[in-house]
């Protein structure tokens, strides 16, 4: 930034400053807890806990907001067969209920469109919403990542500081290597890290557990794979009876523990 | 973004400014914004001039230059600008609060492909402060 001094004059050249990353935080502000719910690889269930992990918190009582910045391949709207929402404009954006979560997505404005991002775009466009949702006073914002380690986890920790990282990964070592990378990252930067849920649990093995222990992390539990589970994708009611969901529900009580 | 929303960013961003600068008041905030988000300009001055009371920013000039935004084809190389009224009323809406859903509507108007640049006129940028270190 140049500034041009007089006796008492200033000029200031902001040299095209981005106005909206100041409001960000005070956006934020009302929102008690965020947890950006992640993993370096995808299909491994970060969406449907993040659904599934917010509808349990609101179910306690808690009010709860879900954030979908997988802007690609957006997929919670599918789990809460949110159709027929969309925000209201209030001295910005003020996201929908359903099924009492505060809920925001790209989808109320790309539609069933296939959106073809570059990472600036991507940037961008969570910089946009960021600055634009008006989220009130919750207790838990829940945020779902796109997998990878890329541009909206490096956003999520320049933009976002008091987000908390709960990670997903399966029992593959493929899976779990990218959750090693990613969790070493964050510990790097000192973001905090909640712990790891091992998800779609196919048979007895106790590797993920004790690679996660032996990072120093909490293993918060497992999930076992679950057949029922397609079928309730789409109908939060047959959701919330699978034996998914109460595994996440107890997961959900050593989260907030 | 929506106007508001983004005239409470653009008084935050220069308050802030302001203060790190040892500015007393502003008088003068010069404003590029970009065609591409389809501000509606008299909101925008509106909210300015409700949301700049009782702040260091209460005498402000606001000086707002439009741009147009032009797109580049990163296959092809086409560049060409964005114009309102060649897509339809969802499109031009969502393109308002994300700019970035343009690359779900919009396709180079030569090769057919996604995958442009907004070279220019995306957002709102703020361009120059000006103002006073002491009450006078």
């Amino acid at each position: 930034m140049d500034a041009e001094y007089g006796l008492k004059a200033l000029r200031v050249r902001s040299k095209m400053t981005d106005p909206r990353v100041s409001v960000i935080e005070g956006r934020l502000k009302k929102v008690n807890s965020i947890l950006a719910v992640s993993s370096g690889k995808g299909g491994v269930g970060k969406s449907l806990i993040a659904s599934t992990l917010s509808l349990a918190l609101a179910s306690k009582g808690y009010e709860v907001g879900l954030f979908d910045i997988d802007f690609t391949n957006p997929s919670t709207h599918i789990i809460l067969n949110a159709e027929g929402i969309s925000p209201t404009e209030e001295n910005g954006i003020v996201p929908p209920k359903i099924h009492g979560l505060k809920y925001m997505s790209i989808i109320y404005y790309s539609d069933k469109r296939v959106s073809p991002l570059r990472g600036v775009d991507m940037s961008n466009a969570l910089i946009e919403l960021l600055a634009i949702t008006r989220w009130g006073s919750i207790d838990f914002l829940v945020i779902d990542m796109p997998p990878g380690i890329s541009d909206a986890i490096l956003d999520l920790i320049r933009l976002v500081k008091k987000a908390s990282f709960l990670m997903v990964t399966t029992s593959s070592k493929l899976a779990f290597e990218t959750v090693r990378k990613l969790t070493s990252l964050l510990l790097e930067l000192r973001v905090p890290v909640i712990g790891v849920i091992e998800n779609m649990k196919m048979r007895e093995s106790s590797f993920i557990q004790e690679q996660v222990k032996g990072m120093g992390l909490r293993f918060l539990g497992e999930i076992p794979f679950d057949y029922s589970l397609e079928e309730a994708i789409g109908d939060v009611d047959k959701l919330l009876k699978t034996l998914f969901a109460q595994k996440v529900e107890e997961l959900a009580e050593k989260i907030i523990s | 973004m929506h106007e508001w929303a983004l005239a409470e960013a653009v008084v935050s961003t220069v308050s802030q400014i302001a203060e790190r600068e040892g500015l007393r008041r502003v008088t003068e905030v010069r404003l590029k914004v970009g065609e591409l988000q389809q501000i509606e300009m008299e909101i925008l001055r509106f909210a300015l001039s409700e949301l700049k009371r009782s702040s260091l920013l209460e005498d402000a000039e606001f000086i707002i230059e439009t741009e147009k935004a032009e797109l580049t084809c990163r296959v092809c190389g086409h560049k060409w600008f964005f114009k309102r009224i060649e897509i339809d009323e969802n499109a031009a809406e969502a393109i308002h609060f994300i700019p970035e859903i343009a690359h779900a509507y919009i396709r180079c108007p030569r090769c057919g492909s996604p995958d442009f640049e907004v070279t220019r006129g995306r957002g709102v940028w703020l361009e120059s402060i000006k103002g006073a270190k002491q009450d006078d």
